[in-house]
């Protein structure tokens, strides 16, 4: 069943058209890496998805219902997309637990023993169980990331949206972040991961799409696309990443 | 004549102190609450409640705290209320109060990172609900030092309204200035009490700025 279908999105900022006729589905399951050089409109796509940003022409459609832009179905579309950014944007002032189980609480308010058991249940998930009471200052990069997943699935997401959430992390600490990205696709979460892990996406990914300017310029099987890339802007791009 | 002491001045005095505390905490309880109110209309996403609560900033940090009391003052019995000294000067330091707070404060919300906004967008949290469990939060922490220096201002600010007749210390001291001819040391016991009132405050201003340098991102 397709999760999300995007038809034909159109996006300016101004003068600038950022996205140019984006299209493409996903299924419920499915993971899905998008590649693409910077500045090609990985991150406002999924901000799209997620109603950080407003959008022009097309039509997005994610679990059966229109994305409309109203200010009304905001919430409702960000209760079914979940979002982890590269900049961790944990709540400082928060524990990890808190972290975690702020959202649930407050949000879809439910009880305080439960939202506790959920947040450990994530932590656990993330491999932070022994973290719950410590602050993200008290925390390595790598481990604020993985709050910030816990953070997000807490709210039981259909779909969880990835903007390069390895990239201000230092080398070392680059693979326990995907590893848990990795668990989750193999429990069967759809995910949409923007990334410049090329190892990842080839091995992870089912489908891949490589962004340029503005458009899904191609997109498929990972390891068909790696080794027979059908364009001259995909081969030069995974050449220069490879 | 009467014969003043200098006991008798000191009490005199003591008790116009205590209306220049009972006034400065009043106008800042009520000037906070007000600030509050203007703060959450300056940020809004409405772009008209933003326009007017910017001009009532505007208008009370750009014209003189004794210019507002007058129009307060003459404005208030002009349309035939009568009002007291008091209520004035309570009225008149709250609203210039909530003003300097709200700004102060403003800056405060708006020098956090974006990303908060942002994480607790995504996380489908409502505007309310983002300023009250994340935005607000971390701006009190970081808003605590100038909002306790300011409180300093508005200690000062009540001297204002001994102009209008309100017996706080400074009119007590010229009254007592006027009848006893020792201006230096009227005046000089006024400076001692307006000192033993701010120096604790700015004390504790310069002690809380340390302290959440060191709980910095918490
Ligand atoms: N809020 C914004 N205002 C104006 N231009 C923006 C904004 N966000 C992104 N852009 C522009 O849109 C283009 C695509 O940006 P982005 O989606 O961040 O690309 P990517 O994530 O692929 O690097 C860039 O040219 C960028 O400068
Ligand atoms: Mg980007």
């Amino acid at each position: 069943m397709q999760l999300i279908c995007v038809d034909e999105l159109h996006k300016s900022f101004g003068d600038l058209e950022v996205l140019k006729g984006v299209s493409f589905s996903v299924k419920e399951g499915e993971v899905v890496a998008i590649i693409g050089r910077s500045g090609s409109g990985k991150s406002t796509l999924l901000r799209v998805l997620n109603g950080l940003e407003s959008f022009g022409d097309g039509i997005v459609n994610i679990d059966g219902k229109r994305v409309s832009g109203l200010k009304a179905d905001l919430i409702p579309l960000r209760l079914k997309v979940g979002m982890v950014f590269q900049q961790f944007n944990l709540f400082p002032h928060l524990t990890a637990g808190e972290n975690v189980m702020l959202a649930p609480k407050v949000v879809k308010k439910e009880s305080r023993e439960h939202v506790t058991e959920l947040a450990m249940e994530m932590l656990e998930r993330v491999g932070l169980a022994d973290k719950f009471n410590a602050y993200p200052d008290q925390l390595s990069g790598g481990q604020q990331q993985r709050v910030a997943i816990a953070r997000a699935l807490a709210m039981r997401p259909k779909v969880l949206l990835c903007d390069e959430i390895t990239s201000a992390l230092d080398p070392e600490l680059v693979d326990e972040v995907l590893e848990v990205v990795q668990r989750l696709a193999a429990d069967g979460m759809t995910l949409i991961m923007v990334t410049h892990e090329m190892r990842f996406a080839r091995e992870v990914g089912d489908t891949l799409i490589f962004m340029h300017q503005g458009k899904v310029h191609e997109m498929g099987a990972p390891e068909e696309l790696f080794t027979r890339p059908q364009t001259p802007e995909l081969a030069s791009f995974v050449k220069s990443v490879l | 004549m009467i014969q003043f002491t200098l006991w008798d001045i000191v009490s005199h005095l003591l008790i116009g102190m205590g209306w220049t505390v009972g006034l400065s905490f009043a106008a800042f309880i009520l000037g906070s609450t007000a600030g509050m109110v203007m703060l959450f209309a300056r940020i809004s996403p409405n772009p008209l409640l933003r326009q007017l609560a910017k001009i009532y900033i505007e208008f009370f940090q750009g014209t003189p705290l004794l210019m507002q009391l007058f129009l307060l003052f003459f404005g208030l019995a002009l349309m035939g209320i009568d009002i007291s000294a008091l209520a004035t000067a309570l009225i008149g330091l709250t609203l210039f109060t909530s003003a300097y707070l709200a700004e102060i404060w403003r800056g405060c919300v708006e020098s956090l990172p974006f990303g908060q906004w942002e994480a607790s967008a995504s996380l489908a949290m409502n505007r309310w609900q983002q300023m009250r469990y994340v935005i607000i939060p971390q701006a009190v922490r970081i808003s605590l030092p100038p909002t306790v220096g300011f409180s300093v201002q508005v200690v000062k600010g009540t001297a204002v309204t001994s102009i209008i007749g309100f017996m706080e210390i400074t009119k007590t001291g010229t009254m007592i200035a006027n009848a006893t001819f020792k201006p230096m040391l009227v005046y000089g016991l006024v400076a001692i009490g307006y000192f033993l009132i701010c120096f604790p405050l700015s004390a504790f201003a310069r002690r809380v700025e340390r302290r959440s340098y060191a709980t910095y991102m918490r």
